[in-house]
Protein backbone atom coordinates (compact mmCIF):
# COMPACT_ATOMS: atom_id res chain seq x y z
CA UNK A 1 0.00 0.00 0.00
CA UNK A 2 1.30 3.63 -0.61
CA UNK A 3 -0.96 5.22 1.87
CA UNK A 4 0.79 6.46 4.78
CA UNK A 5 0.28 4.05 7.71
CA UNK A 6 -2.42 5.49 9.43
CA UNK A 7 -4.44 6.31 6.99
CA UNK A 8 -4.54 2.47 5.63
CA UNK A 9 -5.00 1.29 8.99
CA UNK A 10 -8.26 2.98 9.34
CA UNK A 11 -9.05 2.22 5.61
CA UNK A 12 -8.22 -1.89 6.47
CA UNK A 13 -9.48 -2.42 9.86
CA UNK A 14 -12.40 0.29 10.11
CA UNK A 15 -13.96 -2.24 12.67
CA UNK A 16 -11.67 -2.41 14.89
CA UNK A 17 -10.98 2.00 14.40
CA UNK A 18 -14.32 1.89 15.55
CA UNK A 19 -13.88 -0.11 18.86
CA UNK A 20 -11.29 1.22 19.71
CA UNK A 21 -12.72 4.39 19.99
CA UNK A 22 -15.79 3.58 21.50
CA UNK A 23 -13.98 2.21 23.99
CA UNK A 24 -11.45 5.06 24.28
CA UNK A 25 -14.70 6.98 24.75
CA UNK A 26 -15.92 4.66 27.49
CA UNK A 27 -13.12 4.61 29.06
CA UNK A 28 -12.63 8.50 29.29
CA UNK A 29 -16.43 8.79 31.06
CA UNK A 30 -15.80 6.67 33.58
CA UNK A 31 -12.22 8.38 34.53
CA UNK A 32 -13.57 11.43 34.41
CA UNK A 33 -16.95 10.60 35.66
CA UNK A 34 -16.32 13.70 38.75
CA UNK A 35 -16.02 16.04 36.24
CA UNK A 36 -18.82 15.10 33.39
CA UNK A 37 -21.82 16.65 35.32
CA UNK A 38 -22.49 13.99 37.62
CA UNK A 39 -23.48 13.91 41.61
CA UNK A 40 -22.60 11.77 44.25
CA UNK A 41 -23.84 8.07 42.83
CA UNK A 42 -25.04 7.06 45.95
CA UNK A 43 -26.75 9.66 47.45
CA UNK A 44 -30.39 9.21 48.23
CA UNK A 45 -33.24 11.96 46.93
CA UNK A 46 -36.49 10.64 47.44
CA UNK A 47 -38.17 13.25 46.37
CA UNK A 48 -36.70 13.56 42.62
CA UNK A 49 -37.58 9.72 42.34
CA UNK A 50 -38.77 7.89 39.11
CA UNK A 51 -38.30 11.02 36.84
CA UNK A 52 -37.53 10.18 33.40
CA UNK A 53 -34.70 11.66 31.32
CA UNK A 54 -34.58 15.28 31.48
CA UNK A 55 -32.57 18.83 31.80
CA UNK A 56 -31.63 18.01 35.13
CA UNK A 57 -31.36 14.45 35.18
CA UNK A 58 -29.93 13.18 31.24
CA UNK A 59 -30.96 9.71 32.33
CA UNK A 60 -33.37 9.99 34.64
CA UNK A 61 -33.78 9.17 38.18
CA UNK A 62 -33.90 5.25 40.33
CA UNK A 63 -36.88 4.90 42.54
CA UNK A 64 -34.17 6.40 45.20
CA UNK A 65 -33.90 9.30 43.33
CA UNK A 66 -30.50 8.50 42.58
CA UNK A 67 -29.33 10.15 38.92
CA UNK A 68 -28.93 7.25 36.39
CA UNK A 69 -26.42 9.45 34.83
CA UNK A 70 -24.13 9.57 37.37
CA UNK A 71 -24.48 6.09 38.17
CA UNK A 72 -24.09 4.92 34.89
CA UNK A 73 -20.82 6.47 34.44
CA UNK A 74 -19.43 5.73 37.78
CA UNK A 75 -20.70 1.82 37.22
CA UNK A 76 -18.47 2.06 34.04
CA UNK A 77 -15.23 2.07 36.26
CA UNK A 78 -16.27 -1.36 38.33
CA UNK A 79 -16.96 -2.97 34.94
CA UNK A 80 -13.59 -1.82 33.04
CA UNK A 81 -11.53 -2.94 36.37
CA UNK A 82 -13.42 -5.92 36.67
CA UNK A 83 -13.29 -6.76 32.76
CA UNK A 84 -9.49 -5.71 32.56
CA UNK A 85 -8.32 -7.75 35.77
CA UNK A 86 -10.05 -11.08 34.71
CA UNK A 87 -8.16 -10.69 31.54
CA UNK A 88 -4.95 -10.16 32.75
CA UNK A 89 -5.23 -12.34 35.80
CA UNK A 90 -6.92 -15.81 33.80
CA UNK A 91 -4.02 -15.19 31.13
CA UNK A 92 -1.08 -14.62 33.72
CA UNK A 93 -2.25 -17.90 35.12
CA UNK A 94 -3.50 -19.97 32.08
CA UNK A 95 0.13 -18.94 30.76
CA UNK A 96 1.86 -20.35 34.03
CA UNK A 97 0.13 -23.71 34.67
CA UNK A 98 0.22 -23.97 31.15
CA UNK A 99 3.71 -23.52 30.73
CA UNK A 100 4.89 -25.86 33.61
CA UNK A 101 2.53 -28.61 32.01
CA UNK A 102 4.05 -28.63 28.91
CA UNK A 103 6.67 -29.89 30.13
CA UNK A 104 5.88 -31.79 33.52
CA UNK A 105 4.67 -34.62 32.26
CA UNK A 106 2.95 -36.41 35.03
CA UNK A 107 1.48 -33.06 36.65
CA UNK A 108 0.48 -32.46 33.66
CA UNK A 109 -1.47 -35.31 33.56
CA UNK A 110 -3.57 -34.50 37.04
CA UNK A 111 -3.70 -31.24 36.13
CA UNK A 112 -5.35 -31.72 32.56
CA UNK A 113 -7.89 -34.00 34.10
CA UNK A 114 -8.83 -31.15 36.51
CA UNK A 115 -9.13 -28.23 33.43
CA UNK A 116 -11.29 -31.14 31.47
CA UNK A 117 -13.88 -31.19 34.57
CA UNK A 118 -13.46 -27.66 35.11
CA UNK A 119 -14.30 -26.64 31.57
CA UNK A 120 -17.15 -29.30 31.88
CA UNK A 121 -18.87 -26.95 34.53
CA UNK A 122 -21.20 -24.04 32.79
CA UNK A 123 -18.58 -21.07 33.22
CA UNK A 124 -21.72 -19.10 34.60
CA UNK A 125 -22.59 -21.83 37.21
CA UNK A 126 -19.27 -22.20 38.54
CA UNK A 127 -18.89 -18.40 39.10
CA UNK A 128 -22.37 -18.31 40.68
CA UNK A 129 -21.60 -21.82 42.68
CA UNK A 130 -18.30 -19.81 44.00
CA UNK A 131 -19.96 -16.68 44.99
CA UNK A 132 -22.09 -18.56 46.78
CA UNK A 133 -19.06 -19.47 49.13
CA UNK A 134 -17.29 -15.94 48.88
CA UNK A 135 -18.12 -12.49 50.16
CA UNK A 136 -19.68 -10.03 47.94
CA UNK A 137 -16.98 -7.90 46.55
CA UNK A 138 -15.70 -6.57 43.74
CA UNK A 139 -12.19 -8.88 44.53
CA UNK A 140 -14.39 -12.19 44.59
CA UNK A 141 -16.21 -11.12 41.32
CA UNK A 142 -12.99 -11.15 40.43
CA UNK A 143 -11.80 -14.55 41.68
CA UNK A 144 -15.12 -15.80 40.42
CA UNK A 145 -14.68 -15.20 37.46
CA UNK A 146 -11.38 -16.14 36.67
CA UNK A 147 -10.85 -19.62 37.74
CA UNK A 148 -13.96 -20.88 35.14
CA UNK A 149 -11.77 -18.59 32.36
CA UNK A 150 -8.10 -20.41 33.48
CA UNK A 151 -8.59 -24.16 31.95
CA UNK A 152 -9.15 -22.47 28.28
CA UNK A 153 -5.96 -20.67 28.29
CA UNK A 154 -3.63 -23.71 29.73
CA UNK A 155 -5.17 -25.76 27.05
CA UNK A 156 -4.24 -23.22 24.55
CA UNK A 157 -0.87 -22.35 25.76
CA UNK A 158 0.16 -26.30 26.80
CA UNK A 159 -0.94 -27.58 23.20
CA UNK A 160 1.56 -24.88 21.63
CA UNK A 161 4.51 -25.80 24.27
CA UNK A 162 3.74 -29.61 23.05
CA UNK A 163 3.96 -28.42 19.41
CA UNK A 164 6.36 -25.48 19.46
CA UNK A 165 8.89 -28.28 21.91
CA UNK A 166 9.70 -31.13 18.66
CA UNK A 167 10.85 -28.21 16.56
CA UNK A 168 14.68 -27.74 15.16
CA UNK A 169 14.57 -24.21 17.34
CA UNK A 170 14.46 -25.84 20.45
CA UNK A 171 16.79 -28.57 19.75
CA UNK A 172 19.29 -26.08 18.91
CA UNK A 173 19.04 -24.11 21.73
CA UNK A 174 19.24 -27.11 24.10
CA UNK A 175 22.52 -28.05 22.02
CA UNK A 176 23.63 -24.56 23.10
CA UNK A 177 23.17 -25.25 26.65
CA UNK A 178 20.02 -23.63 27.43
CA UNK A 179 17.95 -24.93 30.64
CA UNK A 180 13.86 -25.18 30.30
CA UNK A 181 12.88 -21.99 31.80
CA UNK A 182 15.19 -20.48 29.15
CA UNK A 183 13.46 -21.94 26.73
CA UNK A 184 9.93 -21.11 27.62
CA UNK A 185 10.51 -17.75 27.85
CA UNK A 186 12.91 -17.02 24.84
CA UNK A 187 11.64 -19.10 22.74
CA UNK A 188 8.04 -20.45 23.64
CA UNK A 189 6.09 -17.56 25.19
CA UNK A 190 7.02 -15.20 22.21
CA UNK A 191 4.95 -17.26 19.72
CA UNK A 192 2.02 -17.13 22.30
CA UNK A 193 2.08 -13.75 22.45
CA UNK A 194 -0.35 -12.89 19.68
CA UNK A 195 -3.25 -15.71 20.30
CA UNK A 196 -3.18 -14.79 23.92
CA UNK A 197 -3.73 -10.96 23.36
CA UNK A 198 -6.58 -12.21 21.56
CA UNK A 199 -7.98 -14.87 23.75
CA UNK A 200 -7.64 -11.96 25.86
CA UNK A 201 -9.71 -9.39 25.05
CA UNK A 202 -12.45 -11.87 24.32
CA UNK A 203 -11.76 -12.75 27.71
CA UNK A 204 -12.30 -9.40 28.70
CA UNK A 205 -15.43 -9.08 27.23
CA UNK A 206 -16.87 -11.97 28.74
CA UNK A 207 -15.84 -11.07 32.01
CA UNK A 208 -17.52 -7.56 32.19
CA UNK A 209 -21.04 -9.66 30.35
CA UNK A 210 -21.17 -12.22 33.37
CA UNK A 211 -20.25 -9.65 36.09
CA UNK A 212 -23.36 -7.79 35.26
CA UNK A 213 -25.18 -11.27 35.07
CA UNK A 214 -23.55 -12.11 38.77
CA UNK A 215 -24.57 -8.73 40.00
CA UNK A 216 -28.33 -8.70 38.07
CA UNK A 217 -29.11 -12.24 40.02
CA UNK A 218 -27.62 -10.76 43.79
CA UNK A 219 -24.48 -12.52 43.59
CA UNK A 220 -21.89 -10.05 42.26
CA UNK A 221 -20.83 -6.58 43.55
CA UNK A 222 -22.38 -5.56 46.45
CA UNK A 223 -25.25 -3.32 46.41
CA UNK A 224 -23.25 -0.14 47.54
CA UNK A 225 -20.97 -0.12 44.68
CA UNK A 226 -22.76 0.85 41.49
CA UNK A 227 -21.93 -1.75 38.93
CA UNK A 228 -23.91 -1.93 35.51
CA UNK A 229 -25.30 -4.89 36.79
CA UNK A 230 -26.33 -3.77 40.04
CA UNK A 231 -28.36 -1.14 38.42
CA UNK A 232 -30.54 -2.97 36.29
CA UNK A 233 -30.96 -5.56 39.23
CA UNK A 234 -32.41 -2.67 41.01
CA UNK A 235 -34.41 -1.42 38.01
CA UNK A 236 -36.22 -4.66 37.35
CA UNK A 237 -39.52 -3.70 39.52
CA UNK A 238 -39.73 -1.03 37.06
CA UNK A 239 -39.74 -2.29 33.73
CA UNK A 240 -43.41 -0.78 32.54
CA UNK A 241 -43.06 2.53 35.08
CA UNK A 242 -39.43 3.53 34.85
CA UNK A 243 -37.52 1.76 31.88
CA UNK A 244 -34.42 4.07 31.63
CA UNK A 245 -33.08 2.53 34.82
CA UNK A 246 -32.73 -0.61 32.71
CA UNK A 247 -32.37 1.09 29.37
CA UNK A 248 -29.39 3.46 30.24
CA UNK A 249 -26.80 1.13 32.09
CA UNK A 250 -27.67 -1.64 29.62
CA UNK A 251 -26.72 0.19 26.23
CA UNK A 252 -23.02 1.38 27.83
CA UNK A 253 -22.58 -2.28 28.75
CA UNK A 254 -23.40 -3.35 25.24
CA UNK A 255 -21.56 -0.76 23.26
CA UNK A 256 -18.33 -1.62 26.09
CA UNK A 257 -18.50 -5.50 25.65
CA UNK A 258 -18.59 -4.74 21.29
CA UNK A 259 -16.28 -2.47 21.43
CA UNK A 260 -13.98 -4.90 23.18
CA UNK A 261 -14.82 -7.63 21.10
CA UNK A 262 -14.92 -5.74 17.83
CA UNK A 263 -10.81 -4.65 18.94
CA UNK A 264 -10.44 -8.46 19.62
CA UNK A 265 -11.67 -9.66 15.66
CA UNK A 266 -9.54 -6.44 14.65
CA UNK A 267 -6.60 -7.92 16.83
CA UNK A 268 -7.25 -11.51 15.33
CA UNK A 269 -6.97 -10.23 11.84
CA UNK A 270 -4.54 -7.57 11.94
CA UNK A 271 -1.86 -10.09 14.21
CA UNK A 272 -2.91 -13.14 12.13
CA UNK A 273 -4.02 -14.99 14.45
CA UNK A 274 -6.64 -18.20 13.11
CA UNK B 1 -19.68 -49.09 15.99
CA UNK B 2 -20.47 -49.80 19.35
CA UNK B 3 -16.87 -50.33 20.60
CA UNK B 4 -16.28 -46.74 19.49
CA UNK B 5 -19.33 -45.32 21.28
CA UNK B 6 -18.52 -47.47 24.70
CA UNK B 7 -14.66 -46.22 24.43
CA UNK B 8 -16.02 -42.43 24.35
CA UNK B 9 -18.76 -43.29 27.27
CA UNK B 10 -15.47 -44.45 28.85
CA UNK B 11 -13.70 -41.37 28.52
CA UNK B 12 -16.25 -39.23 30.00
CA UNK B 13 -16.13 -41.16 33.29
CA UNK B 14 -12.79 -39.23 34.23
CA UNK B 15 -14.15 -36.17 33.12
CA UNK B 16 -17.37 -36.34 35.31
CA UNK B 17 -15.54 -37.92 38.52
CA UNK B 18 -14.01 -34.68 38.44
CA UNK B 19 -16.67 -32.73 38.21
CA UNK B 20 -18.06 -34.22 41.15
CA UNK B 21 -14.85 -33.72 42.95
CA UNK B 22 -14.89 -30.15 41.98
CA UNK B 23 -18.44 -30.33 43.45
CA UNK B 24 -17.75 -31.68 46.28
CA UNK B 25 -14.78 -29.86 47.16
CA UNK B 26 -16.39 -26.67 46.24
CA UNK B 27 -18.28 -26.34 49.64
CA UNK B 28 -14.74 -28.09 51.89
CA UNK B 29 -12.28 -26.55 50.41
CA UNK B 30 -13.05 -22.80 50.60
CA UNK B 31 -11.94 -20.32 53.53
CA UNK B 32 -14.28 -20.85 56.26
CA UNK B 33 -16.00 -24.22 58.38
CA UNK B 34 -18.59 -25.66 55.79
CA UNK B 35 -21.07 -26.06 59.22
CA UNK B 36 -20.28 -22.38 59.33
CA UNK B 37 -21.53 -21.73 56.24
CA UNK B 38 -24.46 -23.27 56.01
CA UNK B 39 -25.69 -22.30 59.23
CA UNK B 40 -25.32 -18.67 58.26
CA UNK B 41 -24.58 -15.21 60.04
CA UNK B 42 -26.80 -15.58 63.07
CA UNK B 43 -26.37 -19.03 64.05
CA UNK B 44 -25.18 -20.35 67.44
CA UNK B 45 -22.46 -22.67 68.00
CA UNK B 46 -24.87 -25.18 69.16
CA UNK B 47 -27.03 -24.43 66.15
CA UNK B 48 -23.29 -25.00 63.92
CA UNK B 49 -22.53 -28.45 66.07
CA UNK B 50 -25.82 -29.73 65.64
CA UNK B 51 -25.22 -28.82 61.75
CA UNK B 52 -22.09 -30.50 61.95
CA UNK B 53 -22.83 -33.77 62.92
CA UNK B 54 -26.25 -33.89 60.99
CA UNK B 55 -24.39 -33.52 57.97
CA UNK B 56 -21.44 -35.65 58.79
CA UNK B 57 -19.25 -32.58 58.50
CA UNK B 58 -17.44 -33.84 61.50
CA UNK B 59 -15.77 -36.97 59.69
CA UNK B 60 -12.83 -36.55 57.84
CA UNK B 61 -12.59 -35.41 54.25
CA UNK B 62 -11.93 -38.74 52.54
CA UNK B 63 -14.89 -40.05 54.23
CA UNK B 64 -17.10 -37.59 53.55
CA UNK B 65 -16.14 -37.78 50.05
CA UNK B 66 -16.59 -41.47 50.02
CA UNK B 67 -20.01 -41.00 51.34
CA UNK B 68 -21.30 -38.18 49.29
CA UNK B 69 -20.19 -39.77 46.12
CA UNK B 70 -22.01 -43.32 46.93
CA UNK B 71 -24.98 -41.24 47.46
CA UNK B 72 -24.83 -40.10 44.15
CA UNK B 73 -24.19 -43.02 42.54
CA UNK B 74 -27.39 -44.07 43.82
CA UNK B 75 -29.07 -41.66 42.92
CA UNK B 76 -29.59 -39.68 46.03
CA UNK B 77 -28.33 -36.12 46.18
CA UNK B 78 -28.72 -35.06 49.03
CA UNK B 79 -31.56 -32.58 51.07
CA UNK B 80 -32.37 -29.32 50.28
CA UNK B 81 -31.17 -27.01 53.60
CA UNK B 82 -34.09 -24.67 52.64
CA UNK B 83 -36.56 -26.84 51.89
CA UNK B 84 -35.96 -29.82 53.01
CA UNK B 85 -37.07 -31.79 49.71
CA UNK B 86 -34.53 -34.33 48.40
CA UNK B 87 -32.57 -32.21 45.74
CA UNK B 88 -33.73 -35.20 43.08
CA UNK B 89 -37.32 -33.95 43.79
CA UNK B 90 -37.01 -30.28 43.06
CA UNK B 91 -34.53 -30.89 40.52
CA UNK B 92 -37.57 -33.15 38.81
CA UNK B 93 -39.73 -29.86 39.60
CA UNK B 94 -38.10 -27.81 37.73
CA UNK B 95 -36.65 -29.30 34.69
CA UNK B 96 -39.86 -28.50 32.38
CA UNK B 97 -39.31 -25.15 31.92
CA UNK B 98 -35.51 -24.81 31.66
CA UNK B 99 -35.99 -28.16 29.47
CA UNK B 100 -38.47 -26.57 27.33
CA UNK B 101 -36.79 -23.00 26.73
CA UNK B 102 -33.47 -24.52 26.04
CA UNK B 103 -35.08 -26.91 23.34
CA UNK B 104 -37.24 -24.06 21.70
CA UNK B 105 -34.02 -21.64 21.79
CA UNK B 106 -31.51 -23.94 20.09
CA UNK B 107 -34.05 -24.91 17.39
CA UNK B 108 -34.42 -21.04 16.95
CA UNK B 109 -31.01 -20.19 16.88
CA UNK B 110 -29.39 -23.77 14.75
CA UNK B 111 -32.22 -22.93 12.35
CA UNK B 112 -31.69 -19.32 11.67
CA UNK B 113 -28.05 -19.41 11.82
CA UNK B 114 -26.52 -21.59 9.58
CA UNK B 115 -28.32 -20.26 6.92
CA UNK B 116 -27.61 -16.69 7.89
CA UNK B 117 -23.93 -18.01 7.60
CA UNK B 118 -23.98 -19.62 4.62
CA UNK B 119 -25.53 -16.46 2.85
CA UNK B 120 -23.12 -14.74 4.70
CA UNK B 121 -20.12 -16.81 3.13
CA UNK B 122 -21.75 -17.00 -0.44
CA UNK B 123 -22.02 -13.13 -0.38
CA UNK B 124 -18.32 -12.52 1.35
CA UNK B 125 -18.03 -8.56 1.85
CA UNK B 126 -21.15 -7.79 0.40
CA UNK B 127 -23.34 -5.60 2.65
CA UNK B 128 -25.52 -8.73 3.27
CA UNK B 129 -22.37 -10.25 4.77
CA UNK B 130 -21.59 -6.92 7.18
CA UNK B 131 -24.78 -6.54 8.33
CA UNK B 132 -25.33 -10.02 9.61
CA UNK B 133 -21.48 -10.29 10.45
CA UNK B 134 -22.18 -6.95 12.38
CA UNK B 135 -25.69 -8.18 13.97
CA UNK B 136 -23.50 -11.08 15.41
CA UNK B 137 -20.85 -9.39 17.04
CA UNK B 138 -23.75 -6.96 18.70
CA UNK B 139 -26.29 -9.86 19.57
CA UNK B 140 -22.91 -11.73 21.04
CA UNK B 141 -22.64 -8.66 22.93
CA UNK B 142 -25.53 -8.15 24.33
CA UNK B 143 -26.50 -8.55 28.24
CA UNK B 144 -29.06 -11.18 28.00
CA UNK B 145 -31.25 -9.55 30.51
CA UNK B 146 -31.52 -6.15 29.14
CA UNK B 147 -32.49 -7.57 25.17
CA UNK B 148 -34.74 -9.61 27.49
CA UNK B 149 -36.03 -6.81 29.09
CA UNK B 150 -35.89 -4.63 25.80
CA UNK B 151 -37.95 -7.67 24.02
CA UNK B 152 -40.22 -7.12 27.27
CA UNK B 153 -40.77 -3.39 26.80
CA UNK B 154 -41.64 -3.99 22.75
CA UNK B 155 -43.70 -6.75 23.04
CA UNK B 156 -45.81 -6.96 26.07
CA UNK B 157 -45.75 -3.29 27.60
CA UNK B 158 -46.08 -1.33 24.24
CA UNK B 159 -47.46 -3.52 21.97
CA UNK B 160 -49.24 -6.33 24.59
CA UNK B 161 -49.13 -8.98 22.28
CA UNK B 162 -47.22 -11.41 24.69
CA UNK B 163 -47.20 -11.94 28.51
CA UNK B 164 -44.52 -10.59 30.30
CA UNK B 165 -43.70 -13.47 32.59
CA UNK B 166 -44.46 -16.88 33.74
CA UNK B 167 -44.52 -20.15 32.03
CA UNK B 168 -47.73 -22.58 31.03
CA UNK B 169 -46.87 -26.28 30.34
CA UNK B 170 -47.55 -27.66 27.46
CA UNK B 171 -50.29 -30.31 28.80
CA UNK B 172 -52.47 -27.09 29.43
CA UNK B 173 -52.08 -26.05 25.74
CA UNK B 174 -49.90 -25.73 23.37
CA UNK B 175 -50.80 -21.88 22.35
CA UNK B 176 -50.24 -20.78 25.67
CA UNK B 177 -47.31 -22.68 26.24
CA UNK B 178 -45.77 -21.01 22.83
CA UNK B 179 -47.01 -17.54 24.02
CA UNK B 180 -45.07 -17.89 27.19
CA UNK B 181 -41.81 -19.05 25.64
CA UNK B 182 -41.68 -17.11 23.01
CA UNK B 183 -40.12 -14.27 24.02
CA UNK B 184 -37.21 -16.00 26.70
CA UNK B 185 -36.70 -18.23 23.66
CA UNK B 186 -36.15 -15.72 21.33
CA UNK B 187 -33.92 -13.81 24.23
CA UNK B 188 -31.31 -16.92 24.16
CA UNK B 189 -31.48 -17.91 21.06
CA UNK B 190 -29.98 -14.62 19.87
CA UNK B 191 -26.51 -14.97 21.67
CA UNK B 192 -26.65 -18.02 20.68
CA UNK B 193 -27.68 -17.44 16.75
CA UNK B 194 -24.78 -14.71 16.83
CA UNK B 195 -22.00 -17.56 18.08
CA UNK B 196 -23.25 -20.07 15.27
CA UNK B 197 -23.73 -17.65 12.59
CA UNK B 198 -20.24 -16.25 13.14
CA UNK B 199 -18.65 -20.04 13.14
CA UNK B 200 -20.74 -21.07 10.13
CA UNK B 201 -19.69 -18.26 7.84
CA UNK B 202 -15.77 -18.78 8.90
CA UNK B 203 -16.03 -22.36 8.32
CA UNK B 204 -18.16 -22.19 4.60
CA UNK B 205 -15.44 -19.67 3.95
CA UNK B 206 -13.24 -21.90 4.07
CA UNK B 207 -14.79 -24.39 2.29
CA UNK B 208 -15.73 -22.54 -0.52
CA UNK B 209 -11.98 -21.46 -1.11
CA UNK B 210 -11.32 -25.28 -2.24
CA UNK B 211 -10.75 -27.27 -5.43
CA UNK B 212 -13.68 -29.20 -5.32
CA UNK B 213 -15.93 -26.34 -4.87
CA UNK B 214 -14.90 -24.45 -7.64
CA UNK B 215 -15.15 -27.86 -9.86
CA UNK B 216 -18.76 -28.08 -8.43
CA UNK B 217 -19.51 -25.13 -9.33
CA UNK B 218 -17.70 -25.48 -13.25
CA UNK B 219 -19.49 -28.22 -13.59
CA UNK B 220 -22.90 -26.34 -13.62
CA UNK B 221 -24.12 -27.96 -10.49
CA UNK B 222 -26.57 -24.46 -9.33
CA UNK B 223 -25.39 -22.88 -6.29
CA UNK B 224 -28.11 -24.23 -3.69
CA UNK B 225 -26.96 -27.67 -4.20
CA UNK B 226 -23.51 -27.34 -4.13
CA UNK B 227 -23.59 -25.04 -1.26
CA UNK B 228 -25.97 -27.14 0.79
CA UNK B 229 -25.16 -30.11 -0.54
CA UNK B 230 -21.20 -30.40 -0.66
CA UNK B 231 -19.84 -27.34 1.07
CA UNK B 232 -21.73 -27.21 3.66
CA UNK B 233 -21.47 -30.79 4.56
CA UNK B 234 -17.98 -30.36 4.37
CA UNK B 235 -18.27 -27.11 6.39
CA UNK B 236 -20.71 -28.46 9.14
CA UNK B 237 -17.62 -29.96 11.62
CA UNK B 238 -16.75 -27.04 13.25
CA UNK B 239 -20.17 -25.91 13.38
CA UNK B 240 -21.34 -28.85 15.53
CA UNK B 241 -18.57 -28.18 17.47
CA UNK B 242 -19.61 -24.56 18.41
CA UNK B 243 -23.63 -25.64 19.01
CA UNK B 244 -21.72 -28.44 21.68
CA UNK B 245 -19.87 -25.53 23.55
CA UNK B 246 -21.99 -23.29 23.05
CA UNK B 247 -24.56 -24.80 25.31
CA UNK B 248 -22.65 -24.09 28.13
CA UNK B 249 -23.76 -20.53 27.47
CA UNK B 250 -27.14 -21.42 26.68
CA UNK B 251 -27.30 -22.73 29.92
CA UNK B 252 -25.80 -19.60 31.50
CA UNK B 253 -28.09 -17.67 29.69
CA UNK B 254 -30.93 -19.82 30.40
CA UNK B 255 -30.69 -19.13 34.18
CA UNK B 256 -30.50 -15.50 33.91
CA UNK B 257 -33.36 -15.83 31.05
CA UNK B 258 -35.64 -17.54 33.50
CA UNK B 259 -34.74 -14.66 36.25
CA UNK B 260 -35.60 -12.10 34.08
CA UNK B 261 -39.14 -13.55 32.59
CA UNK B 262 -39.67 -15.60 36.21
CA UNK B 263 -39.74 -19.34 35.03
CA UNK B 264 -39.84 -21.55 37.52
CA UNK B 265 -36.75 -23.81 35.76
CA UNK B 266 -33.62 -24.81 37.04
CA UNK B 267 -32.31 -21.54 36.43
CA UNK B 268 -34.37 -20.17 38.80
CA UNK B 269 -33.79 -23.06 41.43
CA UNK B 270 -30.11 -22.48 40.97
CA UNK B 271 -30.29 -18.82 41.84
CA UNK B 272 -32.30 -18.75 44.54
CA UNK B 273 -30.09 -21.72 46.23
CA UNK B 274 -27.29 -19.42 45.87
CA UNK B 275 -29.02 -16.77 47.33
CA UNK B 276 -30.26 -19.17 50.35
CA UNK B 277 -26.78 -20.75 50.50
CA UNK B 278 -28.49 -23.80 49.84
CA UNK B 279 -25.59 -26.13 49.25
CA UNK B 280 -27.00 -29.49 48.45
CA UNK B 281 -28.88 -27.80 45.28
CA UNK B 282 -26.12 -25.85 44.19
CA UNK B 283 -23.93 -29.33 44.24
CA UNK B 284 -26.34 -31.26 42.76
CA UNK B 285 -27.77 -28.67 40.00
CA UNK B 286 -23.77 -28.68 39.19
CA UNK B 287 -23.86 -32.02 38.51
CA UNK B 288 -26.69 -32.83 36.71
CA UNK B 289 -26.10 -29.80 34.43
CA UNK B 290 -22.88 -30.54 33.57
CA UNK B 291 -23.17 -34.51 33.20
CA UNK B 292 -25.54 -32.97 30.58
CA UNK B 293 -23.56 -30.52 28.84
CA UNK B 294 -20.94 -33.31 29.33
CA UNK B 295 -23.40 -35.94 27.37
CA UNK B 296 -24.21 -33.49 24.68
CA UNK B 297 -20.31 -33.09 23.62
CA UNK B 298 -20.42 -36.91 23.76
CA UNK B 299 -23.04 -36.55 21.58
CA UNK B 300 -21.25 -33.89 18.94
CA UNK B 301 -17.94 -36.36 19.22
CA UNK B 302 -20.07 -39.14 17.67
CA UNK B 303 -21.89 -37.10 14.94
CA UNK B 304 -18.29 -36.53 13.69
CA UNK B 305 -18.13 -39.90 12.44
CA UNK B 306 -20.94 -39.49 10.32
CA UNK B 307 -20.36 -35.84 8.86
CA UNK B 308 -16.59 -37.31 8.35
CA UNK B 309 -15.87 -40.62 7.22
CA UNK B 310 -12.52 -39.89 7.41
CA UNK B 311 -12.63 -39.48 10.86
CA UNK B 312 -12.12 -43.12 13.20
CA UNK B 313 -11.10 -42.79 16.73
Amino acid sequence: MSEAPQRGFLRRQPTMVVGLACLGLILVTSLAAPYLHTVDPTSLRPITRLQEPAREFWFGTDQYGRDIYSRTLYGGRISLLVGVTVGLASLALGILIGLVTGYARRLAAIVMRVMDGLMAIPAILLALALMALLKASVRNVIIALVIPEIPRVVRMVRASVLSLREQTMIEAARALGAETPRILGCYILPALVAPLIVQGTYICASAMLFEAYLSFLGAGTPPEIPSWGNIMAEGRAYVQRAFWIILFPGAFLAATVLAVNLVGDGLRDLLKVK
Amino acid sequence: MLPLVLRRIMATIPVMGVVALTVFALLHLTPGDPAQLIAGDYATPQDIAKIRTTLGLDKPLLTQAGIWLSNVLRGDLGTSIYSGLPVTTLIAQRVGPTVALTLLAMVISVALAVPLGVLAAWRQGSWIDRVIMIASVSGFSMPVFWLGFLLVWVFSIWLGALPVQGYQPLAEGPWQFLRHLVLPAATLSLIYMALIARMTRASMLGVLGEDYVRTAFAKGLPPRRVLLGHALKAASLPVVTIIGVGFALLIGGAVVTESVFALPGIGRLTVDAIVRRDYPVIQGVILIVSGVYVLLNLVVDMLYVFLDPRIRY
